[in-house]
């Protein structure tokens, strides 16, 4: 059964057209997380392919709202909580 | 967006300091180690790569043929691999020809050749384009302003973990006396993933 991810050939998405800004983040909390998943990967707290799944298992409504570094962030808050490194509450600043 | 890492930008930025710095606290990362990290990989995974790649390709026919069978192999003779990433990929290159144009995509997420490009741009990773360039690539290079000859055929090549994609493209006519630093000079990213000509 296919996830909200598996976008391939579904109708309904507006024009690509290239976007005048190209850089490879938008704003500096983009990059950290691009650094902060990387780190964490190479620490072996999770693996790339549960990264991916953590992202592919997001509420379909909440993926198709999120931006792209916004979905990496779920996945890490995600697998962060479920591997018991932090607490969901410490995620949320409880 | 909504619920505990909804908001505006300020808020998501404000999030994710938040658990970069109980991260630190745990001992898990270094704030400066990430940042010298990452500044490391942007410098070594960019879009010259590919560039050089395709330049190369251009002016080396044996180069070439070696590329079109086993890409990860042949990129060592410039001093590149497919292990920029966090994982080596398997690389297959598709060329470009008159009667075939290649376009390159990930449907499911965002798999894309890093090392040889760079971190992939925001269009790429986009619903839109994912969704659509699979069903309707021609219109897709046309929101490009790309408007590919229409006796030419297109083949969308869909990305996976494992294995990623790059276009050759087609030499420019009237490139005869260019060295092989000028023709790198002339290839876009954009043309490496085929939604340009070069």
């Amino acid at each position: 059964m296919s996830r909200i991810n598996d976008v391939g050939g579904m109708q309904g998405f507006p024009e690509v057209g290239p976007q005048a800004d190209e850089a490879p983040f938008h704003s500096d909390w983009e990059a950290h997380v691009f650094a902060l998943n990387r780190a964490l990967i190479g620490h072996g707290l999770y693996s790339l392919d549960e990264f991916r799944d953590a992202i592919e298992r997001m509420p379909p409504a909440r993926y198709l709202e999120s931006s792209y570094y916004e979905k990496w962030f779920h996945a890490v808050t995600t697998l962060l909580v479920e591997k018991g490194v932090l607490t969901a509450a410490e995620v949320a600043g409880d | 967006m909504s619920g505990e890492h909804g908001g505006p930008a300020a808020s998501i930025a404000a999030e994710v300091r938040h658990v970069e710095t109980l991260l630190e606290q745990r001992g898990l990362v270094n704030s400066a180690e990430l940042d010298t990290a990452l500044q490391a990989f942007l410098a070594r995974a960019n879009p010259a790569n590919g560039a050089r790649v395709a330049a190369r390709a251009w002016l080396d026919a044996d180069f070439r043929a070696r590329l079109l069978t086993d890409a990860n192999e042949s990129l060592a003779d410039l001093g590149l691999s497919m292990g920029g990433g966090l994982q080596e990929q398997r690389l297959k290159v598709v060329q470009n020809t008159e009667d075939v144009h290649n376009v390159i995509v990930c449907t499911l997420c965002s798999c894309y050749p890093i090392a040889l490009l760079g971190p992939s741009p925001t269009w790429y990773k986009s619903e839109a384009y994912r969704s659509r360039v699979v069903r309707e690539p021609r219109a897709v290079l046309a929101e490009f302003g790309f408007a590919l000859d229409p006796a030419t055929a297109i083949t969308v090549w869909d990305a996976s973990a494992e294995s990623r994609y790059l276009v050759l493209p087609r030499r420019p006519a009237g490139t005869e006396n260019l060295d092989e630093h000028e023709l790198a000079a002339l290839v876009t990213r954009n043309g490496l993933i085929g939604v340009a000509a070069i």
